[in-house]
């Protein structure tokens, strides 16, 4: 058990290498950082000094780790558009997208997992037929055309929504939320809608794929035999054995949820990590695009590391496996 | 020489013609076509997507400007209503947009940048992936893991964020000038670098289990090179698979693309996509004009759906479990 996790963290911080080697060259080899950084009346003697000054001279291998340690300490250079530190930009950033992040992923739970319950209940009624229709829809429509729809939905026609911002915020520290103003609230419903809405036909096809699996077993024709309200079998003994696979499946999906948000800050100008990046990326701004790579890849892999562990503890069969000699 | 070679293949010819038949009977008769005529739905997916690849060939017959052409678009023309509401002016049947260019004709053109996109992407991905599921099961070993652990690293980011990466990374080498043309050979680059993780892992699932037949031994026993033995009598055992991928991943590719044009690092204003024609309306939503982007949605919208349809079908037709 201990050798399994060890192993996994192992390849976790192996991953974060390679990834690391990535955004270096990224860094470094494209594009010259000098000539982003200079105006064209700088002269060549002022080019040479900030060459130098930046350690563009040094063997390569040096940059490396100097770059690797930076990193490590969330420092990741300056920003070429905003001549701001990255890091600052990023946490000044992140809270706009956990807030959005977690919310989409909350709503595609409820939904998701009622929708996946009820098709798999009532199989044939026009409801669950309806759910299965919108789940087409849902992984058919770009993000964006759903967005856009919404907002000349509710924004344009109806008026009811605001349809680009985060509304008001509060500051706690440096972190800012939405959640605790009515503005900022309902300017996070149609991003959080726009993101969530995919996962959320992910999370159903999944619900109604256990369930009507479990539905099967002996348990739970046990459970009728021993004459238990429906309600009880459905939700106690049926749901729940669902639940592991969804919750699983949900967590795995977070770092790609936050991913997505790209497109989704993007229609709603949300100002989040991702409106940043799309910006960095139209703009060349690579030292932005790299240490959004690490920030993105170090949450990935650590989602990825902590549901594997969890797992084998949950499961007391996976166990079983790793101990034997592969 | 060229004596030598023309009757032979005049000779060719009549078996190669006796085969077409052969085919084409084969065909007919074959299972594919008949769960096929089953599906109305199937059916009429296969038709729109029909009608979509035609629109997108016979662009230039079909729309009354060439959109590309700044020559031809007239501000005078610019944000016409379509021609059935109380503002629409002949020809432009679905109006115009700021530039004066006439929808329709952006639409088709359009069309055709995203399929052309589409598809080259998916064949690039396609060869790229194939190759190296090829050489990573049959050559096994150390390359088949450093192949396999960077499949798997890649799985866990999200296609698009690979491809924004790519996307940058090559605006950057080539210091933000690059033109329209070579803009859509970036974006093929960015769609096959993003895609070709699902055709690698098959393939190599499939010659894992190819490898070990007595075809695959009595080949080697001939003493053929590897890549003829991979080429030649591995691959076709591998293709049902890869056909139902492809077909999904035509309709990623161009989902793919949309988005990246839609983010605004995909292809310019002077030669858009369906995605840059949604990024150009969506600025004018609030001014009420949603011709400019209802229609290249739609297109879009349809398109993908009826892409995915057929992957549906072809998924379900090829799986011998569902028969």
């Amino acid at each position: 058990m201990l050798a399994f996790t060890l192993r996994r963290a192992i390849q976790a911080v192996a991953v974060m290498i390679a990834v690391g080697i990535i955004a270096f060259s990224m860094f470094r080899f494209a594009g010259d950082p000098v000539n982003q950084m200079v105006s064209i009346d700088t002269s060549a003697a002022q080019r040479a000094a900030i060459r130098e000054s930046l350690g563009l001279n040094d063997p390569v291998l040096v940059q490396f780790v100097r770059y690797f340690v930076n990193a490590l300490q969330f420092k990741f250079g300056i920003s070429y558009q905003f001549r701001l530190p990255v890091a600052d930009l990023l946490k000044e950033r992140m809270p706009a997208t956990l807030e959005l992040a977690t919310c989409a992923t909350i709503l595609a739970m409820v939904f998701g997992i009622l929708m996946g319950v009820y098709s798999a209940l009532r199989r044939d009624s026009f409801l669950a037929k309806a759910f299965q229709a919108i789940s087409l829809i849902g992984i058919s429509l770009p993000t964006f055309l759903i967005g856009i729809l919404l907002i000349y939905l509710f924004s344009v026609t109806l008026g009811w929504l605001p349809s680009f911002g985060r509304g008001e915020v509060v500051k706690f520290g440096w972190w800012s939320t939405g959640l605790l103003t009515i503005s900022g609230l309902k300017a996070l419903i149609m991003p959080s809608i726009t993101l969530g809405l995919f996962q959320m036909t992910l999370i159903m096809r999944l619900v109604r794929a256990e369930m009507l699996e479990v539905m099967r077993t002996d348990y739970i024709r046990f459970a009728r035999a021993r004459g238990l309200t429906t309600r009880a079998i459905h939700f106690g003994h049926a749901l729940k054995n669902t639940l592991v696979p969804v919750i699983t499946v949900t967590g795995l999906q977070f770092g790609s949820v936050i991913a997505f948000a790209i497109i989704t800050e993007t229609v709603f100008q949300w100002p989040g990590m991702g409106l940043l990046f799309v910006q960095a990326v139209q703009n060349v701004d690579v030292p932005i695009m790299a240490a959004y790579l690490l920030m993105v890849s170090l949450i990935f892999v650590t989602i990825n590391l902590v549901v594997d562990i969890l797992y084998t503890i949950v499961d007391p069969r996976l166990r079983a496996t790793i101990s034997r000699p592969a | 020489m060229s004596d030598a070679v023309v009757p032979q293949k005049a000779e060719s010819a009549a078996p190669a013609a006796a085969s077409a038949v052969g085919w084409l009977e084969r065909l007919l008769q074959s299972d594919l076509l008949y769960s096929f005529r089953r599906s109305r739905l199937t059916m009429l997916a296969a038709a729109v997507t029909l009608l979509f690849f035609l629109a997108a060939i016979f662009a230039p017959l079909i729309a009354v400007q060439n959109p590309f052409d700044p020559a031809q678009l007239q501000l005078m023309n610019s944000r016409i209503a379509p021609l059935w509401t109380a503002d629409g002016q002949s020809p432009f049947l679905l109006g115009t947009d700021e530039q004066g260019r006439d929808m329709l004709s952006a639409i088709l053109y359009g069309l055709r940048i995203s399929l052309i996109v589409g598809l080259l992407g998916v064949a690039f991905s396609g060869a790229l992936g194939i190759l190296l599921g090829l050489v990573a099961g049959y050559v096994g070993g150390a390359v088949d893991s450093l192949i396999m652990r960077i499949a798997d690293v890649q799985l866990t980011f999200p296609a698009i964020l690979i491809a924004l990466l790519v996307n940058g990374i090559a605006k950057s080498v080539f210091s933000n000038r690059l033109d329209a043309v070579s803009m859509l050979g970036v974006l093929v680059l960015a769609i096959g670098l993003s895609f070709w993780v699902q055709y690698a892992r098959t393939v190599r699932g499939s010659v894992l289990v190819e490898k070990n037949k007595d075809y695959v031994a009595a080949a080697q026993l001939i003493g053929l090179p590897a890549p003829v033995i991979m080429l030649r009598h591995v691959l076709p055992n591998t293709m049902g698979p890869i056909m139902v991928i492809a077909t999904i991943n035509l309709a990623l590719a161009i989902i793919t693309e949309a988005t990246l044009s839609f983010l605004g690092s995909g292809m310019p204003d002077t030669m858009p996509s369906l995605g840059t024609l949604i990024r150009i309306g969506n600025n004018y939503l609030f001014a009420g004009e949603w011709w400019i982007v209802a229609f290249p949605g739609i297109a879009l919208a349809a398109l993908i759906l009826s892409i995915n349809l057929l992957g549906d079908w072809l998924r379900d037709a090829l799986n011998p479990k569902l028969r």
